[in-house]
């Protein structure tokens, strides 16, 4: 202990003091502040950039449901629209097939009228035509029969029985 | 930028040069000089204590020393006195008598005395203290202040390089400033950190990181051959442990007062004692126990290294000069990988401690018991 | 005299105290190696404390 306060200079102690203070002064203005102020900004920084990582992350993911629900919604609408389509072109052969339909039965109906009419008429022709010539052949028939007695009374004969049986 | 390179690369080479022949020749003056139990001892006593003058070595052949003189300033009973310690020529017995204008200055043992009134030369008692001579208070540039200049420069220079490194843009330090930065990071995040807390450390970070530099490089500084034992000197460690009472005892918060001054929640007759315990622990035991720490770890360190260097003399009779060499080499060596270890460590424990008791200071209580 | 013998043992007692407290540390850390850091923060500040005790001691001893 006494050689140690023997050893103990106030000159020293003093001088140490002094050094010390101005070193603390002189390193806080010119490197701790500095230093301390730059590693915080650049922790400060750090933590920011993970952050805005984890928010552009979110964004990210938010983006991503989003585009899902737009091409889910695109899809849908793009099924109906097709099915849609598929209706209408399913209407338009429906209808153009009954158009045709109804066309044709028309045509078929106006040509049936048109082949009955040729047919009265031509039944009609054939008919008087017929008529005309059996007529002919009645007045040929009956001129030759009645040419001849018997024979006219035989005709008659035969006819009225025949008028009989009726 | 290759030119500054090989610039650096070339000093540092030069100084390690330089170290190296000044350490192969500290051997020379022990094979020289020293060679007795005795001469070790006052050998390592005199190396253990500051000096006037920067000595490396002394070629005992021709009696030339080398090295280079430091300013001596002492206040005397006739005011300041200031010149070379070249005018001592050496001496340390107080033979060599230096007058500044009728003031008699005399060293002895590392000691600047001076004489009284008419006396010529010093004399001394049966105990060798000097009986007609007194103490000046001595403001030296010595040794030790000598290395606390260079350890502020060489902090100044390094840390203020980094702090230009962030100025300039830079996010990432570069070269050199790449060391220094996650010791920085370190005494902030391990030590000032936890023990102050998030909220208080910023303001006590200038003390702690300067302190924490200036205890490890100067421990650093005294592994080298320089000769360097700043941080064994009682007087800086002392300083050093009253900045960290100082700056404690006056950034108390009242909680801290109210608990060493009347502690809250104990019987009324035991305050006092408790008090007077608290305050002494505050004020006394913990500056000395910091103080007491760096000095006697520091001294018993250079002790040890000292010692074990001086075995290849003490042992070179019994063991030959190649086996007491290896040895007190291998031994020598070993201990100074410790010494390194304990070089930062001391450094870690004064910071550690120091914002240890700030933490104790400044905390905030908030429940009361 | 007397007081060296006094320093003498109180750098015993310091002695017994850090085996103590290094022993500890380490079967401490040794159950709960996660936690060493903070362990060994703390040894540290003990042992230094009680190497401050033991200095001051043979300090004052001396």
């Amino acid at each position: 202990m006494e050689t140690l306060l023997n050893d103990f200079s106030v000159g020293l102690f003093f001088m140490q003091a002094l050094i010390l203070l101005i070193v603390i002064v002189l390193m806080r203005v010119f490197a701790w502040k500095p230093i301390l102020d730059a590693l915080q900004t650049r922790e400060d920084g750090i933590q920011e950039a993970l952050e805005s990582a984890e928010n552009a992350k979110l964004e990210m993911q938010n983006l991503q449901a989003n585009n899902e629900k737009l091409l889910k919604e695109a899809r849908a609408e793009r099924e109906s629209m097709l099915k849609e389509a598929r209706e209408m072109k399913e209407k338009m052969i429906e209808d153009a097939k009954t158009q045709a339909q109804e066309e044709a039965n028309k045509m078929v109906s106006n040509a049936q009228l048109a082949i009955e009419n040729e047919k009265k008429a031509a039944v009609a022709e054939l008919k008087s035509q017929v008529a005309n010539l059996s007529i002919e052949i009645a007045e040929k028939v009956v001129r030759e029969e009645l040419s001849n007695k018997d024979k006219q009374a035989k005709l008659v004969e035969s006819m009225l029985s025949e008028a009989t049986l009726n | 930028m290759v030119a500054t390179k090989s610039i650096k690369f070339l000093v540092v080479f030069v100084l390690a040069l330089t170290s190296f022949t000044a350490f192969a020749q500290e051997e020379v003056v022990e094979n020289n000089l020293v060679d007795s139990p005795d001469e070790i001892r006052e050998f390592i006593a005199h190396h253990l204590k500051d000096s006037h003058d920067f000595h490396l070595y002394t070629d005992n052949a021709s009696g030339k020393h080398y090295g280079f003189p430091l300013p001596v300033i002492v206040w005397t009973s006739n005011g300041l006195k200031t010149f070379m310690s070249s005018e001592f020529h050496h001496d340390d017995n107080g033979e060599v008598v230096v007058d500044k204008d009728g003031t008699k200055i005399v060293k002895y043992h590392t000691k600047i005395y001076e004489l009284d009134e008419g006396a010529a030369a010093l004399s001394f008692d049966e105990a060798h203290h000097p009986t007609n001579a007194s103490k000046v208070i001595d403001f030296s540039i010595t040794k030790s202040v000598f290395g606390m200049i260079l350890t502020g420069l060489l902090m100044l220079i390094g840390f203020s390089s980094l702090a230009r490194g962030y100025k300039k843009g830079n996010t990432v330090p570069k070269g050199f400033s790449r060391v220094l930065e996650p010791l920085v990071i370190y005494v902030r995040d391990e030590i000032a950190k936890p023990n102050i807390g998030d909220k208080k450390y910023r303001k006590f970070m200038g003390f702690l990181l300067t302190v924490f530099f200036f205890i490890f490089i100067l421990n650093i500084l005294g592994l080298t051959p320089l000769g360097f034992n700043v941080t064994g000197q009682i007087a800086v460690t002392a300083c050093l442990a009253i900045f960290t009472m100082v700056i404690y005892l006056f950034s108390g918060t009242k909680d801290f007062w109210a608990h060493t001054l009347w502690m809250p929640g104990v019987p009324i007759i035991l305050r006092p004692i408790l008090a007077v315990i608290e305050l002494l622990g505050f004020v006394v035991i913990k500056p000395f126990s910091l103080l007491v720490r760096l000095f006697a770890n520091i001294t018993a360190g250079h002790f040890v290294v000292m010692s074990l260097m001086a075995l290849m003399v003490s042992l070179k009779a019994d063991f030959g000069p190649v086996a007491s060499t290896g040895m007190s080499l291998i031994l020598s060596l070993f201990i100074m990988f410790i010494e390194l270890l304990v070089a930062f460590l001391q450094a870690f424990i004064f910071t550690m401690l120091s914002s240890l008791f700030i933490g104790m200071a400044v905390e905030e209580h908030d429940e009361h018991h | 005299m007397y007081n060296l013998i006094g320093a003498g043992i109180i750098v015993i007692g310091g002695g017994i105290g850090l085996g103590q407290i290094g022993g500890k540390a380490m079967e401490s850390i040794a159950r709960q190696p996660e936690a060493a850091g903070k362990i060994q923060t703390a040894m540290i500040i003990i042992g230094a404390l009680l190497e401050g005790l033991a200095f001051g001691a043979l300090i004052l001893g001396k």
